[in-house]
């Protein structure tokens, strides 16, 4: 459960959260939506305590979040563009994240043998390809069984084959009793894994439904379709 | 709970012993020295000829190469940080990953020619106070590099900065206590100097080896008062303390600015 009360956030000029409330229920996935800017990041990077709001308050699972690190051993984390120190092979990458979490001995490591992550593992992470960082991140985020996932643009960059593992991963946890969170700009992934669709403009939710409500009000066939329905609807 | 910091300077510690900056900057301290002792010189005067170059080259290096590696470190800080890993721990394993390895490549790249010369031993107190003055360097102008590179989050702003920054300590510094001396001439202008090189690590530093060197000739205007003012001992007792502020004062602005930014 998280709930998000009133946050607001600016940098310099630009008001990029404005009070925003939302609270996120537990088990199931929620898409963050919304056009380019419109706060998605921010409101992440604020979930994990990346980015500190000006104001209001944020808690998950009952915690409060105020600068104490210990509440994201609870959380999984796949940001848009992972980069790792240069030099490190995949392994010790691995290593290092699995040292800061005090080495839990039950990990989660279906996503790394869909990936076929095992040959990639003495690779330095410089040589690696996009979409294997992409994969490497995406091991780390499931790796110790977090109850919450936060995953920015997780099908960026990904191949198809990849892509489709990584959803049947989403779906899997889900229904594992994991909350979640999920930005992406791909309606059709949405329309599939989500439960909820969180839509934010100009640092406010515009709406929030879930996907069959969105579909049956609109009376459109694809999420893609409802969601430009009710933005013009909107305007 | 500091030991997520030891944990991820390990890690760190490996990443950056692999990249070829370190390599180079090994080499080029190796080659310095060894090509000091070919070209004729006695332990000695190889250890005073170290002295302007380790002036010289270690704050350019580190201030460059620390403000780099801040800003190539940013996405590995942030995925840290969304870790169970707080702010204060990852900051100290980020400024240990780049101290740590400058600090023992000049160490190592001064010393092993003195090995392989034969004169390590001879010369162990001189070198040891080379080393150490080498290394508090490399820890100021690292700490100036995390306060510049935390300053902006424009890279190439905080790159010029940190080349602005060594060419006022290094060159224009040492202009402007000139141009003080000069316009003032007539007044007694002992202290205010003494007090001005204060305000220049690079300048203390320096003092600092001419004192310890007796290299009285080459000590200059503000070395002679130091020693006249100060005394040896006292001299360098003062400049040891003013170089740690200058440690610590960076750092723990940093340390402030890091714990509070948005990532």
């Amino acid at each position: 459960m998280i709930q998000i009360e009133h946050i607001s956030k600016s940098f310099g000029k630009l008001d990029v959260l404005r009070g925003l409330d939302l609270s996120i229920s537990p088990h199931e996935v929620t898409a963050v939506l919304g056009p380019n800017g419109a706060g998605k990041t921010t409101l992440i990077k604020s979930m994990l305590g990346l980015v500190k709001p000006d104001s209001g308050h944020i808690t998950i699972n009952g915690k409060r979040i105020n600068g104490d690190a210990s509440y994201r051993s609870g959380i999984g984390y796949m940001p848009q563009n992972a980069r790792y120190p240069d030099n490190l092979t995949v392994q010790e990458i691995i290593d290092m994240v699995r040292d800061v979490r005090g080495n839990p001995e039950d990990t989660d490591e279906e996503l790394f043998h869909a990936f076929n992550l095992k040959t990639e593992l003495g690779k330095k992470f410089k040589t690696l390809s996009g979409g294997n960082r992409q994969k490497v991140s995406a091991v780390l985020a499931f790796l110790f069984r977090p109850p919450v996932v936060f995953l920015d643009e997780p099908s960026a960059g990904l191949d198809p084959v990849s892509s489709s593992c990584l959803k049947d991963k989403i779906a899997r946890e889900k229904s594992n009793g994991k909350t979640i969170i999920l930005t992406s700009h791909i309606m059709s992934e949405i329309q599939e894994l989500a439960d909820k669709v969180v839509y934010i403009l100009d640092g406010l939710i515009h709406f929030e439904m879930t996907v069959t409500e969105l579909l049956e009000t609109t009376g459109e066939r694809t999420l893609e379709r409802a969601i430009a329905r009710k933005m013009k609807g909107a305007a | 709970m500091k030991t997520n910091t030891l944990k991820l300077i390990k890690y760190q510690l490996r990443d950056v012993m692999r990249s070829r900056w370190v390599i180079f900057y090994l080499a080029f301290f190796i080659l310095v020295t060894d090509a000091l002792f070919r070209f004729g010189g006695s332990g000695d005067r190889v250890i005073l000829s170290l002295m302007n170059v380790v002036l010289l080259v270690i704050p350019l290096v580190s201030i460059m190469l620390g403000t780099m590696y801040v800003y190539n470190s940013r996405e590995y800080t942030e995925l840290m940080l969304s870790q169970p890993v707080k702010r204060g721990e990852m900051f100290s394993a980020l400024f240990a990953g780049l101290m740590l390895p400058l600090s023992v490549t000049v160490a190592a790249g001064i010393a092993l020619p003195f090995i392989w010369n034969g004169v390590l031993i001879s010369h162990l107190a001189a070198l040891g106070y080379l080393i150490g003055t080498a290394i508090i360097l490399t820890t100021i102008f690292s700490a100036l590099a995390f306060m510049i590179a935390l300053l902006t989050e424009d890279k190439i702003k905080g790159l010029g900065l940190a080349v602005v920054m060594w060419l006022f300590f290094a060159v224009i510094y040492d202009g402007l206590i000139l141009v003080v001396i000069y316009m003032f001439s007539d007044y007694p202008l002992q202290q205010p100097v003494l007090v001005m090189s204060m305000l220049n690590p690079l300048d203390l530093a320096r003092i600092a080896l001419l004192i310890e060197f007796e290299a009285s000739t080459l000590m200059g205007f503000t070395g002679a008062l130091f020693q006249r003012f100060l005394g040896s001992t006292g001299g360098l007792l003062t400049i040891a303390g003013v170089l740690m502020l200058w440690i610590s004062l960076p750092l723990a602005w940093g340390a402030r600015r890091f714990v509070s930014k948005d990532f």
